[in-house]
Parts: structure tokens; C-alpha cells; sequence
């Protein structure tokens, strides 16, 4: 029973970085309508950034914003580069596209800032809040600033002229380019927060797994897992998603005999495909209706 | 524009001008298409006596990946069905051959048919859970199997049949009846053999009745249904033969390669079939070629130029491919065939 | 699967007969010429494992200072390295296109116990060395089966029998938890381990695998720690043998630490993972660690510095990779040295099978390199060492953890 506390406990400190990433995926599916298979390279290489910056004498916070900043802008400089002479291009080049996104960042960070692990200061400290070690000052700052930016996110798709303009640009494109919203930055501005966002993610998850260029590999895995849980439509149901794939990520490693550990991603992923089969939008997602 | 519809249903954001290499290429005198054709297998017949055997392994890779997009090109260009996973059927035809040949002492040449069979079983299951799975989540459904493929592969249970992380050594057969062929030329042919068998299959496939409801079902679901189409059916059989396919390359790489291992099977390989699928052409049977040829050879063209950013400059040239011909190397040349038959006229 | 093997070893002892009666005389094998000696190799430059690239990088920078301080019996040395990005079908293209395209005298160094599988027949079928690959299996040295392929460092089995016997003498009581990655290497490390317990096998009480695609490792230090053990072996690869050392001392868990050679980098798993953390911690050893501090005035290691920054100073000077890549590579050198004009495949691996007492700088003081006809392990000695929170501490004799004797 003690073991079983303690693997939840542990399990929802893995879930929040899940939740994180989750969080800044279905950021990006709420604006461009895709799962974008580079986010978690984009965020690495923000990280990288970031630590970068720190490195050079930066303070912690200064660096923090400012990669926020610098990832913003590249996210809105990668969709007019990149994607926007494939407008109306098929939905299988894009996804090739990032792919290659992928591919080049991935690469390019390796090339830059070599392989071996760095560590990524924490600003919330490391000692134990709750459990022996189990949940960290880090692990709980790291979930309370993925609930913060949450709130954030509902304020400004609820209550903001900008947000609903994306909203509206994302769901129906027709209607909204008929009543005056710039379409084409809209998605510009969507990739921007989904690369800020990321760019949070990376650096809280950075302290806990160490920085290096594929650090993001399994992560964006288990954040998609948490994303298609939840519902890709529902910010809040990734986070809660994110929580329940680390959590039952780490109970299936412990309880299930055998073979347990060594398929503790394919039991996370089989996950997915189940609550797929029983709710094709996810637990917490609405449908979006298609019209012939 | 329309982009929530467009990733609802993929097939409609796909190029209105596919080729499908039916006769339905308007604009080509048939006489070029039949000149190609001949050209080109006199060419494939040709080839193995003039170069390098590495050279001859590396053209028996591309046709070998040729198979498997073909059949992911069956899957997703006719069907309309994502896959990002089709590698576990890689997997799942390569293991079986190598299982077949080292447990039971079966002759190779019987295991490619039981490889395909394999994974038209397994495909065809999976193409039931497929069913209730939309575009972007059969993508991260079919990634995820992907994924998992290598973990299952090596994992205890099943490790004293697979060889487990170590993988299994097994034998290249030699020519037989005394022909005048080395190993390498050998599986050349039955590789092209086997290949242009599964084409004219494929051809043929989609110029059916069957072919036609296929991609009915693609261009518009509820039409199909309304037209009184059993659209499971037809799906979950569309994944089957996708995944024989794959099974079939799976298989003779298994034997080209001369050995099996988790590593061989990664999602890296996944994603390498669907980018050739797109590079070579949705929806173009000739198009598997080309996108062979580009994950054989690109990946050494992007070391050429730089070995600590190969990865960045084949993401480069991939971004670049994907400009310069948006419909795939196929719906180039067909482009270029068209202008060059349009100027005769 | 047999007929190849007998085959190669008759061409094997039959070129080594005709060899020995020519030796003296300047003869070639492809590959080899008056001016110049080809030299292939594969490395995961791309891909998920493409840290390991940095090997492939030293080694061509290594052979740079050969070739601009004159190169070997005056032949330079042009170094073909391909990228398999990890993938055994790719490792067999690239092998093939070194041996029958580019025409190499031999194939040094190729990375990764999948793709060396992969090839391993084909170089015996062709007869072409296959020399000091960069895994550990324990299948690397076998003459009699596969005489054209060779390992070089210490393998993970000696590796595991080292800390058992260590255990055995020093905590004969102790109830072990072991950490393993679920690999090869892993599960050959932790098969060392108990073939040293032998009958005190059941001394291990929990084992937990990790894989690589795993985001931490915590779960697992969890169950070990529940499990009442008192001394933990972390066969883990350095950003998890990192996080282990981490969490553990994050759940106030105090046993015994042993981490298995591959993460015995100070900079680049204890400093991460924490000194305070890693205080305490035993390891083995058979290179120098570029950044123990107690190095720095050693001459050896200024030598490898002053190659550093000249000829690779993009690399990483806390990996213990590029040390890995410059030791392995002067090993080549001594081979080739010692192969003298007579640069035939058969003689490269006699050579390479006749190395005796070689000391190279970067490796430990008393660590020595020995090979024979029957003994294809160059390298299997190595030194436990405790860290002090500051630098390692050797401690005892120079082990012999020899698996084939």
C-alpha cells in the first residue's frame, strides 16, 4: 500500500511534465488543426536557449522571459518561412514537413551544443515537499505554472477579442476571413504561443531529465498520449490527461509481473488507442461537426 | 483555407490531379506510358549485370522499401487512411521469415507467401480499432504501434522466439539450378520479381470494382455508404492487403539484410515509408520507386555534405523536395510529360 | 550458419601460413598502397544514438595528427566513416559499400552490438578485418568462430563479475538492487554480475529494467528502494545512471552505490546528478577521466588536451567518448606500426592478435593491452575507484576480469 502512494505520488510528478507538453500541443491543435511532431524538438531547442543565455551570465528569470520572447517570435517566423507557401498544400506534406523540422533542429542542436547532459537550474528549488522526495519544490512549482498558464489560456480564448478571432480562424476559416479576421496571422499567432508555451514546458522539464538534444523524444510521446486522453480540444482535459498517463504509467510498471517495465511506454500508449476506441474525441474533447 | 475539414478528411486535401497510372492519364499518349514501362524494366534487368554488388544491395533496399510504401500507398493515396506505423508490419513479416527458417527449416522462398499472410491477419484486426480512429488519431494510433514495435519485439515473453535484444543471424540463398548468378544478383531478381507481381496486383486492385469502392469510400464516406458500400469492410480489408505488402518487403529484407533485430524496426523506419510515400506521390503506383530510391540515397547525400548536421540538411532537402514538387516525384514527371505532349501537339 | 565458419577459419590459417613466409616484402591487400592506407568505418551520426558520433569524430581527427606528423611507416591514412544512424540494414549497406566500392583494407571501430551483428558475417565471409568494434559483447572475441572480427574495450560481463566479486569480499551480506538498461549491454553487465555471485546469486533481491525511451527513471528507483536493499548496482547509460544517483538521494535512500564504467564521467553524470549525491559512489575504471582534476598536471592527459584543442576543438572535453575515440584510435596506430610494409588483411589481424604489454597514455597507470591467437579481448583489466565528492580515489590492484579464460 506504502509502494502504492508512493508510485502515484511519483507517477503525478512524472504526469506534470506530461501535462505540460500535452498542454502545449493541444495549444497548437487549437490553432493549425494539427499534431505538430516537431513541438517537442522546438522546445528542446528553446531550453537550449535558454540555457544558453544563462550560461552567458543571464539571471534565471531574465533568460526565462526572454527565451519565452525569442520562441514566440520563431514560431511565428517558422510558420510565415515555412508553412505558408504550403498553404492548401495536402495535410500529408505538412505533416512531412514537420517531420523534416524535426529532423533539422534535432540535429542542429547536437551540432551546436554537443550530447552530453547539462543541468538546467531549477528556480523552485529542490528539496522535498511531500513524501520523502517523492514530490520535489520543483515538481510542485513545475505543476503550479502548468496550471497557471492554463488559467491564462482560458482568460484569453474566453475574453479576449484576439483569442476569439483565433478561436474562430481555427474552427471555420470561411466565416471568419468573411468578418474581417486575418486568417494567415491568426495561425501565425497560434504557432507563436504554441512555441512559447513549449518553450515553459522545456525549461521546467529540463531540471528533472537534463538537457540534451533528444530529451524531448519520449516526452512528446507520453505529452501526445496525455493530449488524445484528455481530448485534443480541451487544454484542461490534457493536463488531466497528463496526470493519468503518468500515473498509470508508473502503476503498470510496478504491478504488472513480467513484463510490467520493460512495456511501460506501449502499455501508456495502448491506453491511448483504447479510450480512442470508446471516446474518439477524448475524455474531456467536444466533436467538431464536418458537413459534406 | 480549409483546414479543419482538410485534416478531418485527408484525402480531400489531397492534389485533384493524382495520377493513378490507370488509363485515366489524359493528356499522355498511351505509346509513352508503354515506353516508359518497357524502358524502365529493361533498364531494372540490366542493372545488376553492370554494377557493384553493394550497388546491386542497395537497389534491392529500394525496391524492398518500394513494396512496403506501395502498400502503404494502397492504404492511405486509394483509401485514405493514415498510417505512421507501418513498420511493425516491416517487422512482423521479418520476424516471421526468420522464425519460419530458423525454427522449422522452412526454405525461404516459402516464407515470403506465410509473411504476407501473417500480416494481412494482423492488419486486417488492426484495421477494426482503425475504424473508429479519424485521420490525425489513426496517425497517432498507428505511430504509437510504431513506437511500441521494437519494446514488444525484445520484451521476455517473447524474446526465446524473436532472439530478443540480439536478434537472429539467418542465411542469404544462393541461386538456384546452377544459374550464373551470384547471391546479391539472386535476390535482385526475386525481389523484382516478387515486386512487379505485387504491382500488376495493385494495378489491377484499384482499376476493380473493389478498387473503385476503395476509393469511393476516400473521396467521400457517406456518398459510399449512401451508394450501399460496406464501408468496414472495405477498410479493414484496405489495411490487410496494406499490411501484406509491408509483411512481403518486411520478409525479403529480412533475408537481403541477413539478419533481424529490434533495432532494424523503429519508428525511424515508419517514418521513413511515409515520407517516401508523399515524396514518391500519393496515389501513384510508380511513385513507390522514387520514394525508395530517396530513403536509400538521400540520407548518404546528406552525409556527403556534412556529417555533424546530416540530419539538418536532409530535413533541408525534404523541406525543399516538398516545394518543388508538392504532388510527389510521380505528379512531376507526369507534369513535365504533359507540358512535353502538350508542346507536340 | 556453420559451413561460412569453418570455410573462414581454413582461409584464416592459410593466409596466415603464406604471410609469415612473405614477410619482409611490401605487400598489399586493397586498401593499401606506397602512399596510403584506407580505413573505413560506421557511426550513428544521425539518429536518436548520434551522441556516439563524437567517437567517429576523434578518431578522424586523431588520424589528421597522424597524417600532418607524417603518418604511419610514412603512408597517410584516409579515414572513410559513413553513418548508419543505428539501423543494422543501414550498417550493412555502409559495410558493403567500404569493402566493395571504396575498397578499404579494413573496417575499424564500427559502433553498436546490433549493427556489428549485422556485418559480422559478411567481413568473416570476406575476409576483411573487422577490428576493435565499439560495443562490449562478450561474442567479440571469438577467434575460432569469427577470426576477422575483434573487440577492444573491457566487455560488460568481466565488467559485472568485477563489482560481484568486489561485493562478495566487501559486503558479503549486502541484499542488491540493480538498475539495468534493457539492452544488450545492459542485460550482459548484469548477467557478469551474477555468474560472479554464482551461488550467492540470490543476494539480488530486485532488478528493475529501464528503457531508453523511459523520460526518467524514478519509478524504478522507487521499487528498488521499497525493496529493503542496502546496495544498488546502476547499470545505466550516463543520463540515467545521472538521474538514479539524483533520486536516489532525493528519497533520503543511503545504500551502497556501484555505477558501471560508462558512467564514470565526473563531468558529465556526477556533477549533473550532484557531488554531494555522488559522494561515496564505486566504479571501475580503464581510461583516465578528462575531468578528474587529479589528471590535470599528468603529462598523457596534456597531450590529449593539446590534441583537443588542436585538431577537434568543437569536441566535447567532458565526454568521456572523445577519449574513448583517441585511445582506441592509437591502438590502430601500434597495429598498423607493428604491420610494417607487409599491409595485407591477413597480417593486420595477426598484428592486431599480437599485441603485447602496449601502454597508452590515456589509459590507467598499470592498465595494459594483450592480445594473442586465442585472445581477441585487448583490453580486460580495470581498477575499482571510489569518488571523494571531489575526484576518484583508486583503490586496490588492477583486476583481471577476464570472461574467456
Amino acid at each position: 500500500m506504502e509502494l502504492f502512494l508512493h508510485q502515484v505520488l511519483a507517477g503525478l510528478a512524472t504526469g506534470g511534465i506530461y501535462a505540460c507538453m500535452a498542454l502545449a500541443i493541444v495549444m497548437i491543435y487549437q490553432a493549425i488543426h494539427h499534431l505538430n511532431l516537431a513541438q517537442g524538438e522546438m522546445a528542446m531547442f528553446s531550453t537550449f536557449i535558454a540555457w544558453q543565455l544563462i550560461e552567458w551570465g543571464l539571471p534565471y528569470w531574465i533568460a526565462f522571459f526572454l527565451t519565452i520572447a525569442i520562441s514566440f517570435v520563431a514560431g511565428i517566423v517558422i510558420e510565415r518561412t515555412v508553412f505558408k507557401p504550403l498553404h492548401g498544400a495536402p495535410v500529408l506534406a505538412h505533416i512531412v514537413i514537420f517531420i523534416a523540422l524535426f529532423a533539422i533542429l534535432n540535429s542542429a542542436a547536437g551540432f551546436i551544443w554537443e550530447f552530453t547532459i547539462k543541468t538546467f537550474p531549477t528556480p523552485f528549488g529542490s528539496r522535498s515537499l511531500l513524501g520523502d522526495g517523492l514530490i520535489s519544490a520543483h515538481h510542485a512549482g513545475m505543476i503550479g505554472v502548468t496550471l497557471v498558464v492554463l488559467v491564462l489560456l482560458f482568460l484569453f480564448f474566453r475574453h479576449t477579442r484576439i483569442g476569439l478571432a483565433m478561436r474562430a480562424a481555427a474552427v471555420n476559416p470561411e466565416s471568419a476571413r468573411l468578418v474581417g479576421v486575418r486568417v494567415g496571422w491568426m495561425i501565425a499567432l497560434g504557432w507563436g504561443m504554441a512555441a512559447a508555451i513549449g518553450a515553459v514546458a522545456g525549461m521546467l522539464i529540463a531540471p528533472v531529465v537534463f538537457l540534451e538534444p533528444n530529451m524531448m523524444l519520449s516526452i512528446l510521446l507520453y505529452g501526445f498520449a496525455g493530449a488524445v486522453v484528455g481530448g485534443l480540444t480541451s487544454p484542461g482535459g490534457a493536463v488531466v490527461g497528463g496526470f493519468t498517463v503518468g500515473v498509470i504509467e508508473n502503476l503498470a510498471g510496478t504491478f504488472i509481473p513480467y513484463v510490467g517495465q520493460e512495456l511501460k511506454l506501449t502499455i501508456a500508449l495502448a491506453l491511448i488507442v483504447v479510450v480512442l476506441m470508446f471516446k474518439p474525441t477524448g475524455l474531456f474533447g467536444t466533436r467538431l461537426v464536418t458537413r459534406v | 483555407m480549409d483546414r479543419s475539414v482538410a485534416s478531418e478528411t485527408p484525402a480531400k486535401a489531397a492534389p485533384p490531379d493524382r495520377a493513378e497510372t490507370s488509363n485515366a492519364d489524359l493528356g499522355i499518349p498511351a505509346a509513352w506510358n508503354r515506353a516508359a514501362l518497357v524502358l524502365g524494366l529493361l533498364i531494372a534487368v540490366a542493372l545488376p549485370f553492370v554494377v557493384k554488388n553493394f550497388m546491386i544491395f542497395q537497389l534491392t533496399t529500394v525496391m524492398i522499401y518500394a513494396i512496403a510504401i506501395l502498400g502503404l500507398n494502397l492504404l492511405t493515396g486509394f483509401n485514405g487512411q493514415f498510417s505512421l506505423g507501418h513498420s511493425t508490419f516491416v517487422a512482423i513479416g521479418a520476424y516471421t521469415t526468420a522464425i519460419l527458417m530458423e525454427f522449422a527449416g522452412v526454405p525461404f522462398y516459402w516464407t515470403v507467401p506465410a509473411a504476407g499472410m501473417v500480416c494481412f491477419a494482423f492488419g486486417f484486426l488492426f484495421g477494426f480499432p482503425a475504424l473508429r480512429l479519424e485521420s490525425i488519431y489513426l496517425a497517432l494510433a498507428t505511430f504509437a504501434l510504431a513506437v511500441a514495435t521494437p519494446q514488444i519485439l525484445k520484451s521476455t515473453p517473447l524474446a526465446p522466439w524473436t532472439g530478443g535484444v540480439q536478434g537472429m543471424v539467418i542465411l542469404k540463398p544462393e541461386a538456384p539450378f546452377g544459374l550464373p548468378l551470384n547471391a546479391d544478383q539472386w535476390m535482385y531478381f526475386v525481389t523484382l520479381g516478387i515486386g512487379l507481381a505485387l504491382a500488376v496486383a495493385a494495378v489491377n486492385l484499384i482499376n476493380s470494382r473493389s478498387g473503385r469502392a476503395m476509393k469511393a469510400i476516400r473521396d467521400n464516406p457517406i456518398a459510399a455508404r449512401a451508394m450501399g458500400i460496406n464501408i468496414s469492410l472495405y477498410k479493414t480489408t484496405a489495411f490487410g492487403v496494406s499490411a501484406l505488402y509491408a509483411g512481403i518487403a518486411g520478409s525479403l529484407s529480412a533475408v537481403v539484410v541477413q539478419f533481424v533485430a529490434p533495432d532494424s524496426f523503429t519508428f525511424v523506419l515508419a517514418i521513413g515509408l511515409f515520407v517516401g510515400l508523399v515524396i514518391g506521390g500519393v496515389g501513384s503506383i510508380p511513385g513507390a520507386i522514387f520514394g525508395g530510391l530517396f530513403l536509400v540515397f538521400v540520407p548518404n547525400i546528406a552525409e556527403e555534405v556534412s556529417k555533424g548536421l546530416a540530419g539538418a540538411v536532409y530535413g533541408v532537402i525534404l523541406i525543399l523536395v516538398i516545394y518543388l514538387m508538392p504532388s510527389g516525384a510521380a505528379g512531376l514527371v507526369r507534369l513535365a510529360a504533359l507540358k512535353v505532349a502538350a508542346w507536340r501537339r | 550458419m556453420t559451413i561460412g565458419k569453418h570455410a573462414a577459419l581454413a582461409g584464416f590459417a592459410a593466409g596466415l601460413a603464406l604471410a609469415a613466409s612473405a614477410a619482409g616484402a611490401q605487400t598489399y591487400d586493397p586498401g593499401a598502397t606506397d602512399t596510403s592506407i584506407k580505413i573505413g568505418n560506421i557511426n550513428p551520426y544521425s539518429g536518436p544514438a548520434s551522441a556516439y558520433g563524437q567517437i567517429g569524430k576523434t578518431i578522424g581527427a586523431y588520424f589528421d595528427k597522424v597524417n600532418k606528423e607524417g603518418g604511419v611507416n610514412g603512408r597517410t591514412i584516409e579515414f572513410i566513416s559513413y553513418d548508419d544512424g543505428y539501423s543494422p540494414p543501414k550498417a550493412v549497406e555502409q559495410a558493403r559499400k567500404l569493402v566493395e566500392s571504396d575498397e578499404v583494407l579494413l573496417i575499424f571501430q564500427s559502433l553498436g552490438t546490433p549493427s556489428n551483428t549485422a556485418i559480422q558475417k559478411y567481413m568473416n565471409a570476406k575476409k576483411v578485418p573487422q577490428l576493435f568494434v565499439a560495443t562490449g559483447a562478450t561474442k567479440w572475441g571469438d577467434p575460432e568462430n569469427f577470426p576477422w572480427t575483434m573487440g577492444w574495450q573491457p566487455n560488460y560481463q568481466s565488467e559485472g563479475r568485477i563489482y560481484a566479486q568486489y561485493i562478495l569480499e566487501n559486503h558479503p551480506d549486502a541484499k542488491v538492487a540493480v538498475l539495468y538498461q534493457n539492452d544488450d549491454y545492459g542485460k550482459d553487465v548484469l548477467e557478469g554480475l551474477k555468474d560472479g555471485l554464482g551461488d550467492k546469486g540470490g543476494m539480488i533481491i530486485a532488478e528493475a529494467p529501464y528503457e531508453t525511451s523511459d523520460p526518467t527513471v524514478d519509478s524504478q528507483i522507487i521499487n528498488l528502494k521499497s525493496s529493503g536493499a542496502d546496495l544498488f548496482v546502476n547499470i545505466a547509460t550516463p543520463k540515467f545512471a545521472a538521474q538514479a544517483i539524483k533520486k536516489v538521494a532525493e528519497l533520503d535512500w543511503h545504500p551502497v552505490q556501484i555505477v558501471n564504467n560508462v558512467s564514470q564521467s565526473v563531468g558529465s553524470v556526477l556533477k549533473p546528478a550532484g557531488l554531494d549525491n555522488s559522494t561515496g559512489v564505486l566504479s571501475t575504471a580503464y581510461t583516465k577521466d578528462p575531468t578528474d582534476p587529479q589528471w590535470a598536471d599528468d603529462a598523457a592527459y596534456k597531450e590529449w588536451e593539446a590534441f583537443m584543442d588542436e585538431y577537434y576543438p568543437d569536441g566535447d572535453k567532458t565526454s568521456s567518448f572523445t577519449v574513448y575515440g583517441y585511445t582506441v584510435a592509437q591502438t590502430l596506430m601500434k597495429v598498423l606500426e607493428q604491420a610494417g610494409d607487409e599491409l595485407t588483411r591477413e597480417n593486420i589481424m595477426r598484428q592486431a592478435a599480437n599485441l603485447k604489454d602496449v601502454e597508452l597514455g590515456m589509459l590507467l597507470p598499470g592498465i595494459v593491452i594483450n592480445t594473442s591467437e586465442t585472445d581477441f579481448f585487448p583490453i580486460e583489466q580495470m581498477q575499482m575507484m571510489k569518488f571523494n565528492g571531489e575526484r576518484w580515489e583508486m583503490f586496490g590492484d588492477v583486476i583481471d576480469g577476464a570472461v574467456g579464460s
